[in-house]
């Protein structure tokens, strides 16, 4: 399909937008980008706009939007500050496999090099954080490269773009017709699967006596979710999640068998330790979930199912690698692999759930002490929600014990910053979320501390009412620092003590209903009325000030020195 | 795998796009690894760049180094190779003051025996070329250093692999991707 105009290169932007599916973006305007802008004008009956509070506000809600919409998160900002701010979002995407494209303004191409005012150079800056990034300095060019940027964002394995657009590129008007991309010459978007690496890998599973399935994201970003629950099922292999696997399993699964990694579960991180062979699927062993990698898991044969072929052997040796798509990979694999009987194997995983159960989930869950515990507020909201909210997470204590403790009936419901660990990137995450998946409860659950990284957020839920239900776990500490430094910095609490604001004076500022729990009893009828409430809802739950997570695995520690206290 | 720091050859094979240097080198800033040389040039094939890196690195980080480099999306293949398969030269430039190659004849023996010619001579200097391997240029540098050498530069490594590599084979089976 192509249409010829003779149209701007500000408005071509829009048409590509429009002609890829786009129909809603983040952003903030500025000089540079004004062309554009001045065009979003023109077509805001068929592309909304949501103006973030700051840049990277913008991509982190756009992120939120790739991640319970399966579609290509878009933000947008002006040269120089507005497109460095976009940075720590591009990063967080790039890290955790976001789909995303980012166009920015830049000064115009004959004042490229000079200075000139906002002229930063955002190609330069972004390169070792985006997928693919181009500078359009011809307005003739905007067709071709926004089609690239969004096939290349959302194909293979995801990842962000950046277009940047000189504002000469902006104004130009040209011929405009739209072709969307289907390859790129020098791309293989997804390894072609092996019936070779199929059969070996089909032959090690069915030869394993006790095998640990590791999945994560890659389940969710192959759509692979039904292709992965008929292998479980199958083959009735025990699977535990990485933190960005999480929610592709029901959680109350019976082979669910809990997270991996520094506060994971203590059966599926020890019995790494014994597998004889570990089914490693659409994850790509992070630090945090390896513990010391000399030490990992060197018992077991490692199947390896990954679509990116830099990611074999990058951490951990694969004997096994399938390299495809992992519903492709798990679809050829099923046929192949054998039902299990391994009643002793699974006993060994319920008798660690229950040393785990008695030393902490209990009382995380049902605490004898009068303060309230982050863990007993998930139970509140897995109770209102019926576990089918999507849960929105920032960084630290309160993210390993939601991602612990939320449990989940559907995919693409949990929202979290894995990889690069930005605290601030809950609260506009959420509001992306939410608009990704409109029916659905959207809940941020963020500390105090990451809250106010990026509190000013508030005002974008404010203006657009979007119905994002926000609960701040307040413990008046950066928590998860402070655990580290009693556990490993003999308490010597470095600027990790918080002198909070009154939360709620400053949700009510933003015309946010909003409540203050500090008692139990009060606990459950707050999150029942939150959830209860149309639109946004702000509660702040205080917790107990020094509780610390666990299990845990110190940083550079073996997963077998893994600590229940 | 050896985990000795040995120096391997990577050979990229890419588009021309501005920005494809950055991108590559900034895989080996983020791995804190220091480039030992770079050269850039057009391949055997029209609209086909290539990349010749030369790093000091264990076999392990060599191979990570490649499929990094190989998963850019403007990468159409990379490789990496040993001194022993590849064949390799640089190419060397001396400046030095006319009046040596006169009065001193120890240079015109250094040109002779190195197999270097010369380039260029104008009424205040004379240019030398030398190509061949490190140890060479190397070697022939040390002898006209003491005759005041004016200037001195090195091209970084050009090299072939012994074995093919296969591209118009890549780039065809890659047309798949533009159905």
């Amino acid at each position: 399909m192509s249409e010829k105009l003779h149209i701007s290169g500000a408005e071509a932007v829009i048409r590509c937008l429009l002609a890829e599916g786009v129909d809603l973006i983040y952003g903030y305007p500025g000089g540079a980008i004004m062309p554009v802008y001045d065009e979003l004008y023109k077509f805001q009956d068929q592309l909304n706009h949501v103006l973030t509070r700051h840049e990277q506000g913008a991509t982190h809600a756009a992120q939120g939007y790739a991640r319970t919409s399966g579609k290509v998160g878009v933000a947008v900002a002006t040269s120089g500050p507005g497109a460095t701010n976009l940075i720590t979002g591009i990063a967080d995407a790039q890290i955790d496999s976001t789909p995303l494209v980012c166009i920015t303004g830049q000064v115009a191409a004959h004042l490229l090099g000079s200075d000139a005012f906002q002229e930063t150079d955002i190609i330069g800056i972004s390169t070792p954080v985006t997928k693919w990034n181009y500078q359009i300095t011809r307005a003739e060019e905007i067709p071709e490269i926004m089609a690239k940027a969004f096939y290349i964002a959302r194909s293979g394995r995801p990842g962000p773009v950046l277009i940047d657009i000189t504002k000469d590129a902006q104004f130009a008007t040209f011929d405009y017709s739209y072709k969307k991309c289907t390859g790129v010459r020098s791309y293989r978007a997804v390894p072609k699967l092996d019936q070779a690496q199929v059969q070996a890998a089909a032959a090690a599973i069915n030869g394993a006596k006790k095998p640990l399935i590791v999945w994560g994201q890659g389940v969710i970003l192959g759509e692979a979710e039904a292709a992965f629950k008929a292998f479980v099922e199958k083959t009735q292999i025990p699977a535990a999640w990485t933190i960005l696997g999480l929610s592709a399993l029901e959680t109350d699964h019976p082979l669910n068998k809990g997270m991996v990694g520094m506060h994971g579960n203590y059966a599926p991180n020890l019995l790494t330790q014994e597998c004889d062979v570990l089914i490693a699927i659409g994850m790509r062993f992070d630090d945090r979930v390896t513990g010391r990698l000399d030490a990992y898991a060197k018992q077991a044969k490692v199947v390896h199912l990954e679509i990116d072929p830099a990611e074999i052997n990058k951490n951990v040796h694969a004997d096994y690698p399938v390299l495809a798509n992992c519903k492709e990979s798990l679809e050829a694999l099923t046929p192949l692999v054998e039902t299990k009987k391994l009643d002793t194997w699974m006993a060994r995983f319920d008798e660690l759930y229950a040393k785990e159960y008695e030393a902490v989930i209990e009382k995380d869950l049902k605490p004898s002490k009068e303060g309230l515990t982050m863990g007993e507020v998930m139970v509140e909201i897995n109770n209102a929600s019926k576990s089918d909210a999507v849960i929105v997470t920032d960084v630290g204590q309160h993210q390993m014990v939601a991602c612990r403790y939320a449990s989940f009936v559907r995919s693409k419901s949990n929202v979290t910053s894995g990889g690069l660990g930005t605290m601030g990137f809950a609260l506009p995450a959420a509001i992306g979320a939410k608009m990704g998946a409109p029916d659905r409860h959207v809940v941020a659950v963020i500390g105090d501390g990451g809250y106010q990284m990026t509190i000013q957020e508030l005002g974008t839920i404010f203006q657009t009412g979007v119905g994002v239900k926000i609960v701040v776990l307040n413990n008046n500490f950066l928590g998860m620092v402070r655990q580290w430094q009693q556990l490993f910095f003999d308490k010597r609490y470095a600027s990790t003590e918080m002198t909070n604001p009154d939360f709620v004076t400053i949700a009510k500022g933003y015309h946010i209903p909003a409540k203050k729990v500090t008692a139990r009893e009060d606990l459950a009828g707050a999150v029942e009325e939150m959830l209860a409430t149309e639109g946004p809802y702000f509660l702040e739950v205080v917790v107990e000030k020094e509780d610390n997570v666990f299990p845990m695995i110190p940083t550079g520690a073996s997963l077998t020195e893994i600590r229940l206290n | 795998m050896s985990t000795e720091l040995t120096r391997y050859t990577i050979s990229i094979y890419s588009e021309n796009n501005v920005g494809l240097l950055n991108r590559i080198s900034a895989i080996f800033l983020k791995r804190h690894i220091n480039i030992e040389s770079l050269t850039t040039s057009l391949s055997e094939i029209p609209d086909v760049f290539r990349f010749v890196i030369v790093v000091m690195v264990t076999e392990p980080q060599v191979q990570k180094l490649v499929q990094q480099i190989e998963k850019q999306v403007d990468v159409i293949k990379a490789f990496y190779h040993t001194d022993e398969e590849t064949i390799f030269l640089e190419t060397a430039l001396y400046k030095v003051k006319t009046n040596f190659l006169f009065e001193e004849r120890q240079i015109q023996n250094y040109i002779k025996e190195s197999h270097a010619s010369i380039v260029t001579v104008a009424p205040e200097f004379f240019v030398i070329e030398k190509t061949g391997f490190r140890h060479e240029t190397d070697k022939l540098r040390e002898q006209l250093t003491p005759f005041g050498l004016l200037q001195f530069v090195r091209s970084g490594r050009i090299s072939v692999s012994k074995a093919p590599m296969g591209i118009s084979e890549i780039l065809n089976s890659f047309k798949e991707n533009l159905t």
